[in-house]
């Protein structure tokens, strides 16, 4: 084997116990690259598409790329493939930490799990040995402590993934955990591991490297400059280092675009409160690395009397403005509560915000939540209906912890739903940001800010700096960007690297850890393929074309405070433009575009 | 008055908010050599909300926010 594959995947079957090492297909890895893409591929072809996400017919399956684990820059990240229960389409929830490397240098390139074990059970992996052990006594462990106990067994140098209560519960919320505080967090993948009765993986590799680098001494080369780069990059070298990816809740308040109150407005006041600034006076440690990784995102805290990974931009704002909440601490909580319950520290708290809206109008009644109403910014709330997501019983915690989808069709009123392909929207209010609205509502995991950043350009500058508030060229910069994302995500590198590097720099490692010859357009066209896999398969699970859609309050409600007020998203301008762009029709690739892009196998379905 | 909000690294010695009145500066690039900053410190500069270059003029009521490269997901 050579070329940055191990060109193994174990696949095991929980309902019988059989455990199968087959050889990875290197032309399909080629084609895919790896992790999302190759994952994707996979599930497509074994007619996973149709079935139910919760049942044993469902895959799951954990899948490093060719540049997991190498010495390239940002290079822990494995993605958890698998078709979402909270969705209904593709799942494919990106991870960092070291258990993806580990994985990696146990040798397999990826895990499909299939079928579900009679009896709660957890993965052994040592190197090429994979055992099915019991977890009964681990049953209804937090997160964090259960990863404690796995390596009190197994021993400081594994790896552990997990699931908590949420995921035992098959909270749809519920995420993958690894390594305590990292999360393959949304679509609900950690429901179908519980669907499974897998309670977790314990990985543990005696390689501490990759020995299967098609060209060392390319890749050194490539990594010295991708470094270089990334260190004279004022962000990728210090800005995310020093405050993390907390320090855009000041600037996306500042541009008015912070949904607060549910999306009921975009400025928050004392946005501040709850900022990257004040997080690193108040309880910043020190900055916290996955494998590997020169940026330094990560933000470790003080927490009470522990020292725990904290919050990244999204849970501030979400458990901040959008619950109208200003108090860091009660975001420090709630974020670890998710970390420990193992949920989705974007849709619980969203769902949370979309509660306290039908509270306010008076649809969820007081005597419906159990002692804790759902006020606007009230502490106790947060806390402990993120709890009660995260270990359900009363049927209003049922509920939330469902997703903000069900919960306000519930109560007959999903236009309070922010969320799309029933996923709950992230911290960018697309009224004031008019290409982000394109990656919402286009994104084939449902609404997700990391399959196509086109804040980067939009906000931030980066690369150059374009004008947020208008339409032209925005179809064009955002299937750019969802096609490098998708190219990143198949890598097995870290998104953040691409806020210094470019598809020269990918092409370049990519070619000297494989062995291919690729330029950067056919790099590009590798994530146009992924891409359109992944629409094919949620038009195979079900999807139509106004599944590509905004909720109405962005479309219908200009916004109502702060510098964006006035403005709505103009969603039925941008998206035909992109679909042009795409080559699609009626939200779907023509049999012309599959061709073009290689899928045969997709002509015709 | 001219309000001026500085984030992040820029907050440095500066604090967080510093009003100026109107007849003291005519741009941004004005507000930066005021208080010392060298363009290249400053990534996004906001006037009243929207994306704005050193040269853009700034008028009595404005709100002017510096911010040091910054960014994530």
């Amino acid at each position: 084997m050579s070329g940055a594959y191990y060109e193994k995947i174990a696949r095991i079957n929980l309902s019988t116990g059989e455990i199968k090492p087959e050889p990875l297909d290197l032309d399909t890895a080629h084609k895919f690259i790896g992790g999302r893409g190759l994952g994707t591929k996979i599930l497509y072809d074994e007619g996973v598409a149709t079935v139910d996400p919760l049942s044993p017919e469902n895959k799951l399956i954990y899948i490093t790329g060719p540049m997991t684990g190498s010495n390239s820059p940002s290079s822990g990240r494995y993605m958890v493939v698998t078709k979402s229960p909270l969705t209904g389409m593709i799942a494919c929830a990106n991870s960092g930490g070291i258990w993806g490397a580990k994985l990696k240098f146990a040798g397999w390139d990826a895990l499909i799990v299939e079928g579900a074990a009679p009896e709660w059970s957890y993965l052994y992996i040592e190197d090429d040995k994979i055992e099915i052990l019991d977890a009964s006594e681990y049953l209804g462990v937090l997160s964090e402590e259960l990863d404690d106990k796995l390596k009190a067994k197994h021993g400081e140098d594994c790896s552990v993934l997990n699931i908590g209560p949420a995921g035992e519960k098959q909270v749809l919320l519920a995420a993958v955990m690894n390594d305590k505080d990292r999360a393959a967090g949304r679509s609900g993948t950690g429901a179908v591991m519980g669907s499974k009765k897998l309670k977790a993986i314990v990985v543990k590799a005696s390689r501490k490297q990759l020995d299967i680098i098609a060209d060392v001494e390319a890749l050194k080369e490539a990594n010295k400059r991708c470094l270089k780069i990334m260190s004279e990059n004022a962000l990728t070298g210090e800005g995310l280092r020093a405050l993390g990816t907390a320090s855009l809740v000041n600037v996306i308040n500042s541009v008015g675009a912070l949904p607060t109150k549910n999306w009921q407005e975009s400025y928050c006041p004392t946005a501040d409160e709850f900022s990257g600034e004040t997080l690193a006076e108040k309880y910043l440690v020190k900055p916290g690395a996955c494998y590997h990784c020169p940026i330094a995102c990560g933000r470790v805290i003080r927490h009470d009397d522990k020292v725990i990974g904290g919050p990244e931009y999204e849970p501030l704002w979400a458990y901040g403005s959008d619950c109208g909440n200003d108090d860091l601490y009660t975001i420090n909580e709630a974020n670890r509560l998710c970390n420990e319950y193992g949920l989705d520290a974007i849709g619980v708290p969203c769902t949370i915000a979309a509660a306290m809206e039908l509270y306010q109008r008076g649809y969820i009644k007081e005597e419906e939540c159990e002692g804790v109403p759902l006020e606007w910014g009230s502490k106790e709330a947060i806390v402990e209906w993120t709890k009660r997501m995260g270990n359900p019983e009363s049927p209003l915690a049922w509920l939330m912890s469902s997703g903000s989808v069900r919960l306000c069709e519930h109560y007959g009123h999903p236009e309070y739903s922010m969320s799309v392909k029933k996923q709950e929207i992230p911290a960018y209010d697309a009224r004031a940001i008019q290409g982000i609205g394109i990656n919402y509502a286009t994104a084939n995991c449902g609404a997700a800010h990391v399959r196509g950043y086109t804040i980067a350009p939009e906000v931030v500058g980066i690369p150059v700096q374009l004008d947020r508030t208008v339409t032209e060229e925005k179809a064009g910069w955002a299937k750019t960007f969802q096609d490098l994302t998708a190219v990143i995500d198949s890598m097995g590198n870290c998104l953040f690297t691409s806020f210094a590097l470019g598809a020269p720099e990918y092409t370049d490692l990519l070619n000297a850890a494989t062995g291919t010859k690729w330029t950067p357009e056919q790099v590009l066209e590798i994530g146009e393929r992924i891409f359109n896999i992944e629409r094919m398969f949620n038009k195979a699970a079900g999807m139509k074309p106004e599944d590509d859609r905004l909720p109405k309050r962005l479309l219908e409600e200009p916004i109502s405070n702060g510098p964006s007020k006035g403005m709505v998203s103009k969603l039925s301008v941008t998206l035909p433009q992109y679909y042009e762009a795409r080559g699609w029709v009626n939200a779907f690739p023509t049999d012309e575009t599959l061709r073009k892009l290689g899928l045969d196998e997709c002509i015709g379905k | 008055m001219i309000e001026v909000r500085f984030f992040a690294t820029l907050r440095e010695g500066r604090g967080k908010v510093a009003q100026l009145s109107a007849e003291e500066v005519s741009c941004g690039g004005d507000i930066l050599r005021r208080f010392s900053i060298q363009q290249e410190e400053v990534a996004i500069l906001l006037i009243n909300g929207f994306h704005s270059k050193p040269e853009d003029p700034i008028k009595d009521g404005d709100i002017v926010a510096l911010f040091p490269p910054v960014g994530g997901g």
